[in-house]
C-alpha cells in the first residue's frame, strides 16, 4: 500500500512537470499550428538562471527559492516573447518553416548552454523542508512533490481563469476555434500569438526550476528530455486542448511510474505503446477536436 | 529523353567516375580534407560524407516527395547500424546475408511504425515518429541482454566480415562501397520519384482530398514512400557501422534526425542533388568546426566570442536558422534562381504543402 501511495505521489509530481511544459506547447499549437521544439530550451534556461539567482542569495532559504521560481518564470516568458517576435513572426503562416526555426534554435541554445555551464549536471539544493518527507498512509513522500503539484494546479487554474474571464483569453480561445474569423472581425490576432508564447514560456521556465528540484540537478539536456514526453502528452491529450493536456499529463506520468516499478522499468515503452493505441482508436487525442 | 536530361545524365556519370578514381589520385584540398585524396584519413572523411548523403537522400524522399515531416528517421539508420552489428555478433552469418537480414528487419520496423504514424499527418505525424524513435533510443541505451552495449556503443565484430573491408589499409575499398551505396540510393529514390506510386504520394502532398476523390489511396502511397525511405536509411546505417567499425547510441537519437533535417533543408527540400550536397557540406563543416573549436585562434578570443564559437552545434544551428529565414530554397533553390532555371518547385512551396493546415488532421486509412 505504501509503495502504491509513493508511486502515486511521484507520478503526480512528474505529471505536474509534464503539464507545465505541455500546456504551453498545446496552447501554441492550438492557436498557431507551430510545434515549438525550443520549448525545452526555455525550460533549461529558466532552471539555470533560477539556480544562479538562488546561489547568489541563499539556496536553502525560502526567499532564495521563491526568487529562483520568479526569475525562472520571467526568463522563460522573456525568451519566449523574443523568440516569437524575432524568429516566428517573420515567417508568418509558414508553419513548417516556423517549426524548423525552433528546431535550429533548440540545437543552437543547447550547444550554447553546454558551452557556458558545461555538459555535466549541476547538483542543486533548496530549502531543507523540500528534502524532508511527510507520511501519508504509511508512505514517506518527499515534500517537493506536494509543492510541484500545488504549483501546477495553480498554473492550470490561472490559465483557465485567464482564458475564460479576460478579453485576451477570449481572443485566444476564439483564435483556436477559428482564426480566420477572428482576423475578419478586425482583431489583431498576432498580439495573441506573442501572448501565448509568453505564457507558455513562463510555464516552462517555472517548470524548469521545479524540475531541477524534482530531479536534484540542472543540466543542458534537462529540457530536451522532458520535451519528448510533453510531446507525447500533447498528442494523447489532443493538440490545442488545455484540459486534454492536464488529463494526459497525469495519465502518462502515472502509467510511466507504475510500469517502471511493476513491469521492470518498461515505463517509456508503455507510454509509446499507449500513444500508438490512442492514435489507432482516436487519432485526434482524448480531448481533441474530431475532424468532421 | 530531352537534351537537358542527357546533359544531367552525362554530368552524373562524370562526377561518379571522378569520385571513383579519386583514391588513385593525389589531390590536395587544403582546409577541407586532412590530406591528399589517396590517404585513408581523407577517404574516411569522404566516405562518411557519402553515408550522410545517402541518409539525406532518403529523408528528402520522405519530406520532399511525400511531404512527411518525420522526426524519427534516425530509428531506421540506427536500426541498420545496430541490426547488422547484432546479427554479426550473435550469429554465424557472413556479411552479405547478414546485411540482407538487417535490411529485411528494418523494412518490417518501418512498415509497422509507418502504418501507425501515418494515421495522422502534418505536425502530429512529426511528434508520433519522434516518440517511436525515442522508444528505440531508450531500448538501445537500456542494453537489453547485453545486445547493444548501452552508452558504450557496439563495436563491429569482424570475424565474418571479408578482410578487404577491415582495417585502415582497406579504407579505399570502404570508400568504393560507400560510393556504390550512394549511387544505389540515388537510383532507388529516382525510381520511386518517377514511379506511379511516387506520383500519387507527391500528389497527396499537394492535395490529399483531390487524390482521394480520384479513387487513389494516399495512405498506401505514402506508406510505400515511408518504407522505402526507411530501407535506404538503414542501408546508410549498415555502411556507417562498417566504416566506423562500430556504432554509438547517438545514431538512433533524435539529434541525428534533426541533423539530417538540417542537411536536407540546407541542400534544398525536394531536390535530390541538393540533399547529397547538403549531406556532404554538413559533414565537412561539422568536421572543420570541431577542429576550429579546439584551435588556438578561438582559445585566445574573449569569453563572449570564445564560448559560442567553440560549440560547433551552435554555429550549425545558427546557420540553419539563417537558411530557413533568408534562403528558403536552400543551396538548390539558390543555384536554380542563379542559373535562371525555374523549372521545378522551390523548397519553400514543398514545405508549405507538407503542412496539414490543421484541417485534414485525421487521415482515415481506406480498408
Amino acid at each position: 500500500m505504501s509503495t502504491f501511495v509513493l508511486l502515486l505521489a511521484t507520478g503526480l509530481g512528474l505529471g505536474a512537470l509534464y503539464f507545465l511544459v505541455a500546456s504551453g506547447l498545446s496552447l501554441i499549437y492550438g492557436l498557431m499550428h507551430v510545434l515549438n521544439f525550443a520549448h525545452g530550451s526555455f525550460l533549461t534556461l529558466g532552471a539555470f538562471l533560477g539556480w544562479a539567482v538562488a546561489q547568489r542569495m541563499d539556496p536553502s532559504s525560502w526567499t532564495g527559492f521563491v526568487a529562483s521560481v520568479l526569475v525562472g518564470a520571467l526568463v522563460g516568458a522573456l525568451v519566449a516573447t523574443l523568440t516569437e517576435l524575432l524568429l516566428i513572426r517573420p515567417l508568418y503562416d509558414r508553419h513548417i518553416e516556423q517549426v524548423l526555426v525552433t528546431v535550429g534554435l533548440s540545437l543552437a541554445t543547447v550547444a550554447l548552454f553546454e558551452g557556458i555551464w558545461g555538459t555535466d549536471a549541476d547538483f542543486i539544493r533548496g530549502p531543507a523542508w523540500l528534502d524532508e518527507t511527510t507520511g501519508v498512509l504509511g508512505a514517506r513522500i518527499p515534500n517537493d512533490r506536494f509543492l510541484i503539484i500545488a504549483v501546477a494546479v495553480l498554473v492550470l487554474v490561472a490559465i483557465v481563469v485567464f482564458l475564460r474571464r479576460t478579453r485576451y483569453g477570449m481572443i485566444i480561445r476564439a483564435g483556436v476555434e477559428n482564426r480566420a474569423m477572428v482576423t475578419a472581425l478586425g482583431i489583431d490576432v498576432r498580439r495573441a500569438f506573442t501572448l501565448v508564447f509568453a505564457i507558455g514560456g513562463a510555464a516552462a521556465g517555472l517548470g524548469g526550476v521545479l524540475a531541477s528540484h524534482y530531479f536534484g540537478y540542472v543540466s543542458p539536456t534537462l529540457g530536451g528530455s522532458l520535451l519528448i514526453f510533453a510531446f507525447i502528452v500533447t498528442v494523447i491529450g489532443g493538440l490545442g486542448s488545455l484540459t486534454g493536456a492536464a488529463v494526459a499529463s497525469v495519465l502518462v506520468a502515472l502509467l510511466q511510474q507504475f510500469a517502471n516499478y511493476y513491469a521492470g522499468g518498461t515505463g517509456d515503452f508503455v507510454i509509446v505503446l499507449a500513444l500508438a493505441v490512442v492514435l489507432l482508436v482516436r487519432p485526434a487525442g482524448i480531448l481533441g477536436k474530431v475532424a468532421a | 529523353m530531352r537534351r537537358s536530361s542527357w546533359t544531367s545524365l552525362g554530368l552524373g556519370v562524370a562526377v561518379v567516375t571522378l569520385l571513383a578514381v579519386l583514391p588513385l589520385l593525389a589531390i590536395q584540398v587544403p582546409g577541407v580534407l586532412p590530406g591528399p585524396t589517396y590517404t585513408p584519413g581523407a577517404l574516411q572523411l569522404l566516405a562518411l560524407c557519402m553515408v550522410y548523403a545517402t541518409l539525406a537522400l532518403s529523408y528528402n524522399m520522405l519530406l520532399g516527395t511525400g511531404g512527411m515531416l518525420s522526426f524519427g528517421h534516425a530509428l531506421y539508420f540506427g536500426g541498420g547500424a545496430y541490426g547488422l552489428g547484432i546479427v554479426l555478433e550473435r550469429t554465424d552469418l557472413s556479411l552479405w546475408p547478414a546485411v540482407a537480414l538487417t535490411l529485411l528487419g528494418a523494412l518490417a520496423v518501418a512498415l509497422v511504425t509507418g502504418a501507425v504514424s501515418l494515421r495522422v499527418s502534418g505536425i502530429p505525424f512529426a511528434m508520433v515518429t519522434l516518440a517511436f524513435a525515442q522508444a528505440g533510443s531508450v531500448l538501445v541505451r537500456r542494453n537489453p541482454d547485453g545486445l547493444t552495449g548501452g552508452d558504450e556503443g557496439l563495436s563491429l565484430d569482424t570475424e565474418h566480415v571479408p578482410a578487404a573491408l577491415v582495417g585502415v589499409v582497406h579504407t579505399r575499398n570502404l570508400y568504393w562501397l560507400a560510393l556504390a551505396v550512394v549511387v544505389i540510393a540515388y537510383l532507388a529514390v529516382l525510381w520511386v520519384d518517377r514511379s506511379r506510386v511516387g506520383h500519387v504520394a507527391a500528389a497527396s502532398r499537394e492535395n490529399e482530398l483531390r487524390v482521394r476523390s480520384l479513387g487513389l489511396q494516399p495512405y498506401t502511397a505514402k506508406l510505400f514512400v515511408f518504407v522505402v525511405g526507411g530501407a535506404v536509411a538503414s542501408l546508410a546505417g549498415v555502411l556507417y557501422l562498417l566504416l566506423q567499425s562500430g556504432t554509438v547510441p547517438r545514431s538512433v537519437g533524435a539529434d541525428l534526425t534533426v541533423t539530417v533535417l538540417v542537411m536536407v533543408v540546407l541542400g534544398g527540400v525536394g531536390s535530390r542533388w541538393g540533399a547529397i550536397v547538403g549531406g556532404v557540406i554538413y559533414t565537412l563543416l561539422n568536421q572543420r568546426l570541431t577542429l576550429l573549436a579546439g584551435s588556438d585562434a578561438i582559445e585566445s578570443l574573449p569569453t563572449v566570442l570564445h564560448v559560442p564559437l567553440s560549440e560547433p552545434m551552435f554555429i550549425l544551428g545558427a546557420l540553419f536558422i539563417a537558411v530557413v529565414l533568408f534562403m528558403p530554397g536552400g543551396i538548390a533553390g539558390a543555384a536554380r534562381s542563379g542559373f535562371g532555371r525555374g523549372r521545378s518547385r522551390s523548397g519553400a512551396t514543398v514545405l508549405e504543402a507538407a503542412d496539414d493546415q490543421g484541417e485534414q488532421r485525421v487521415l482515415e486509412p481506406q480498408p
